[in-house]
């Protein structure tokens, strides 16, 4: 689906907790303690996201259109039927590859610096 | 878990009705996880941390929405903004400046350490509420004394200083040693006194003003150990104060210590000094009031002569001003919070009427999901923010006004100035700030917010008109108009006060009369003897005599109103031995003529009344009236009834009555008054009392002989500093500028309040007849006539007038007579005022009521009933 340019511009740089949560969601639909466990793993329990944060980051997100909270379930065995689940949206995951590039492109500039490391 | 919800309420209620579940079970689990102690604190620790910060967050985004909607509806509506601001603005101004001054003079402590312990020490007795001590009754006060720290005495003195130029008169303190111990200030650099500076025969030596080492030694820091003369002795500087220590009052150069003598050598009746304690610490002033009534008691058995009827009176020494003073401020403050009254309900209003009419807008976001909760904070940031910036505009008034303001205290207080807004005026016109946005924008927004539903989506529904809507926003209206009839009366009042004031008989003519004070140095000095300065007084009177445009000139020691005479006790000889006191002042020959006194028996003094003839007085009607009732007064003969001073003791023969002159000012009792011939004081004593007012009734302009006359005194000796030129119609007026100042400033906030009324129920009405223009229609259609429609709203207008000016005269009633002080004898209930001030309100109701009114019958039938 194609967006505008101007539209998934305006929101970068994208904060880093919201990044984390569009990584979060970008394979499957979790709720909010299932967000936080998944950062934590994937940043080897470096990021310990507050609930605060996470859900003042969902809101935010759901009023730029970045995820949609849904209502498929998972699994009835995987469910917990108190949850919220959240998805992302195919807006969300374009401004996710639009930090990712952001970011990529930043990190050849200070390469080219020879302030970041080499790719091994 | 229980504890972790209630922390949950510090998130703005949206957020929480929507992710409270989620939280809890987040917390939930991780506690679950968590089995020892300190793991278990680490969690509480940081989620009480997470839900602090992010709740912070989550009202400052919120804010900043409501902040950018409000300011985009608030540009979109200019008038109504501007009108909001101004209003706001002028009462927050005025309440701004108001309490600047009040807190300044009334509730801020004194610029010293532990001011609260500070106290004042007064003689009293039936007569006078309270005077000053004398040298003797002091000395006993502090040695048998035990609730204080330090007890001290001080007095205002002048000196004559000759430094580089023209000679200079300095006004000044003798004080104590224990003076600055007792106020516990530290001097700039150098010294302050100590008990050997104080003894009969030390070296002279002087404390400097921090302006006075400015201006006269140009700040140079060598100044210690320097030595100046005044009035022919040398003093030594051994220190400097720091420029914001003033006491006793402002404009003192210099201090010096006062030899008090062990025991004193005065007599006890010579009552001179101001006396101040600091009281022990955990001593209270009920206590030393107590100990000091003890110990006057004791002396009055000792000393029956002199200390008879005198006790102690204890006083906490910020109440050093005048109850009149204290009153005009209070009174000051209470119209510029009326005037914050008004225009807070006058915002209130222009609340609801836009709230009101801005249902539909509410509606639409009610129905996008906005809780009322949420409603009701967006009005809110709007009452604040149009608040903040009437607080902004108010300060700005304030600034503005402030230094007309201060002129109410005409007396010098020893405080730092009082023109400048500070931290404290600051945090007061934020918290009013705040308070107004809060306060009078809850009761707007609740009421827009309430009763909102799809229903006010649907075409042509009549948005928020409701009874009680209306009947709130009348009680607004009508607490204005109370308001604004207390302060239309409360001016009222004080202008008929002051026009009484005025036209009190001060027993002289002070027009025309032109006054030059003349210092004369204290004793050691020529002037110290009659002889001399019988000589200089004759040179000089003949001079000024000569020249042009001058009817008559003479002598005084201090012109009427103008402290420095003197009150003295004085007996009838051969009459009961009632001691009774007088004020005394000491005159050359024609100083009745020159003031216009007139002299009603007798004779005025003559160059023959001197030291080797009889000693002569003349008294005044009321004196007169008091020994010698009905008998004639020319004559008889009294003395002052002081003990150990033989001139004083003298018996003295009445040759003159003159009428009485309100020596203490046109508003104060005065005493009887006695007069005495400067030619038949003793030599080298009491040359506090030797004449230095020169008193000129001229008959052209008198501006054009100040100079003749500068010229004349030089001539005689160029070392005499002339200290002062007025206009003797000036020294009458002076006293008159509190009253006028406050009768501004009380109109101007009574004018104020009557336009703000005014707008009040133009807004109140308008709102109205716009809500009720398809009923005018229909009216109209069915055949009323123009008469009937312009009744009914005239009537509504003057039901509201007529509610307010009943609430208005009863609490003005109230205010009339908590004033009473104020009003000279004006009674509180006074009719013209009364009168004046409800025609005045009933015509603003009226004029405000005519605009909606000529709309309502200007109504198009056809227009109006066509369902929009």
């Amino acid at each position: 689906m194609p967006f505008k340019r101007e539209e998934i511009e305006s929101l970068l740089p994208l904060p880093s907790a919201t990044f984390h949560i569009l990584m979060a969601l970008a394979d499957e639909d979790r709720h909010g303690y299932a967000i936080i466990q998944d950062i934590a793993s994937r940043t080897d329990g470096t990021l310990q996201m507050s609930a605060g944060t996470l859900y003042r980051s969902i809101q935010r997100m759901q009023e730029q259109g970045l995820i949609i909270e849904t209502r498929e379930r998972p699994a009835p065995e995987e469910d917990d039927e108190r949850r919220r689940y959240y998805r992302i949206t195919p807006f969300g995951l374009a401004v996710a590859k639009a930090e990712a590039g952001r970011l990529t492109q930043m990190v050849k500039l200070a390469r080219a610096r020879g302030i970041a490391p080499e790719r091994t | 878990m229980r504890l972790y919800k209630a922390l949950l309420h510090l998130y703005p209620s949206s957020f929480r009705k929507e992710y409270e579940e989620e939280l809890v079970h987040i917390f939930r689990e991780r506690r679950t996880q968590m089995h020892n102690p300190v793991s278990i604190a680490w969690l509480w620790l940081s989620g009480f941390v997470d839900v602090v910060l992010n709740a912070a967050c989550a009202h400052w985004e919120i804010l900043r929405q409501d902040l950018r909607y409000t300011t985009r509806t608030l540009l979109r509506a200019p008038v109504f903004t501007l009108t909001a601001i101004v209003v706001t603005g002028l009462g927050i101004g005025a309440s701004t400046a108001a309490f600047s001054i009040t807190d300044r003079v009334l509730l801020r402590p004194l610029p010293f350490p532990n001011s609260d312990r500070l106290v004042q020490l007064w003689q009293r007795n039936p007569e006078y509420a309270r005077f000053e001590l004398s040298p003797p009754n002091f000395y006993d006060w502090r040695r048998l004394s035990t609730s204080f720290e330090a007890m001290s005495a001080y007095a205002q003195a002048a000196w004559n200083f000759i430094g580089e130029g023209d000679p200079q008169r300095l006004e000044g303190t003798v004080v104590t040693p224990a003076f600055f111990k007792t106020l516990d200030v530290q001097p700039l650099f150098g010294r302050t006194f100590n008990d050997q500076d104080g003894l009969d025969g030390a070296a002279g030596t002087v404390v400097l003003s921090y302006e006075m080492w400015q201006s006269v030694f140009g700040g140079r820091p060598g100044v210690l150990g320097e030595t100046i003369r005044l009035d022919n002795s040398s003093y030594a500087v051994v220190g400097v104060m720091p420029p914001d220590f003033f006491f006793p009052a402002r404009g003192g150069q210099l201090w010096k210590p006062l030899v008090l003598g062990d025991p004193p050598k005065d007599a006890r009746d010579n009552y001179n000094l101001n006396g101040i304690g600091k009281l022990k610490p955990g001593v209270t002033i009920e206590k030393a009031r107590a100990e000091m009534i003890v110990i006057a008691d004791r002396l009055a058995r000792e000393y029956p002569k002199e200390n008879e009827k005198i006790t102690a009176r204890v006083d906490p020494l910020d109440a050093r001003l005048p109850d009149q003073t204290r009153m005009l401020l209070w009174a000051s403050l209470g119209a510029s919070f009326c005037v914050l009254l008004i225009a807070c309900t006058n915002l209130a209003n222009l609340l609801l009427a836009k709230g009101m009419a801005r249902r539909k807008e509410l509606t639409v976001r009610f129905a996008i999901g906005a809780g009322r909760e949420r409603l009701i904070r967006q009005l809110l940031t709007e009452s604040v923010l149009l608040a903040v910036a009437g607080g902004f505009m108010g300060l700005l008034i304030a600034t503005a006004v402030l230094p007309v303001l201060s002129a109410i205290i005409t007396i010098k207080l020893p405080l730092t100035d009082a023109t400048v807004l500070d931290g404290r005026v600051l945090a007061f016109t934020s918290l009013v700030t705040f308070a107004t946005g809060l306060v009078f924008g809850i009761l707007p927004a609740w009421r827009a917010s309430s009763g909102i539903n799809m229903d006010g989506l649907r075409d042509g529904s009549r948005s928020g008109i409701g009874g009680h809507r209306e009947r709130l926003r009348s009680i607004l209206v009508i607490a204005e108009i109370s308001l604004s009839i207390v302060l239309l009366v409360t001016a009222g009042l004080l202008t008929r006060a002051l026009w009484r004031v005025q036209s009190i008989d001060p027993g002289f003519r002070p027009d025309s009369v032109l006054t030059v004070e003349i210092s004369l140095p204290a004793y050691p000095s020529r002037y110290g003897l009659v002889s001399t300065r019988t000589v200089f007084y004759d040179e000089l009177l003949s001079k000024v005599r000569a020249l042009p445009g001058v009817s008559n000139v003479a002598f005084i020691s201090s012109l009427p109103m103008t402290p420095g005479g003197g009150i003295w006790p004085v007996a009838a000889t051969g009459a009961n031995g009632d001691v009774k006191t007088v004020g005394m002042r000491v005159v050359t020959p024609a100083y009745f003529d020159t003031m216009g006194i007139p002299i009603h028996f007798g004779r005025d003094f003559i160059k023959s009344d001197t030291v080797d003839a009889p000693p002569v007085a003349i008294v005044s009607e009321s004196f007169a009236r008091q020994y010698w009732p009905n008998q004639d007064p020319l004559g008889r003969r009294f003395h002052f009834a002081f003990s150990n001073f033989p001139f004083a003791a003298q018996d003295r023969v009445v040759v003159g009555v003159v009428g009485d002159v309100r020596f203490r000012g046109l508003e104060r009792r005065s005493e009887p008054q006695v007069y005495l011939s400067d030619r038949q004081l003793p030599d080298r004593t009491m040359m506090f009392y030797a004449p230095r007012e020169l008193v000129i009734r001229t008959a052209t302009d008198s501006a054009a002989l100040i100079a003749p006359i500068r010229r004349i005194i030089q001539g005689a000796d160029p070392a005499l500093p002339i200290s002062s030129v007025r206009m003797m119609s000036e020294v009458v007026n002076i006293q008159m500028v509190p009253r006028s100042t406050q009768i501004a400033l009380v109109t101007t906030f009574a004018a104020l309040s009557l336009l703000l009324a005014g707008i009040g129920v133009h807004g109140l009405l308008s709102f109205t007849v716009g809500q009720r223009l398809p009923e005018f229609g229909l009216r109209i259609a069915l055949g009323a006539q123009t008469r009937e429609i312009l009744s009914m709203i005239l009537r509504e207008g003057i039901v509201l007038a007529g509610v307010g000016v009943l609430c208005g005269l009863l609490l003005s009633y109230y205010a009339g007579n908590a004033m009473r002080t104020l009003l000279a004898g004006v009674s509180p209930i006074d009719p013209a005022t009364l009168g004046v001030s409800v025609v005045a309100v009933l015509g603003m109701s009226l004029s405000g009521s005519l605009l909606p009114a000529i709309r309502a019958i200007r109504t198009d039938p056809t227009k109006a009933m066509r369902v929009d």
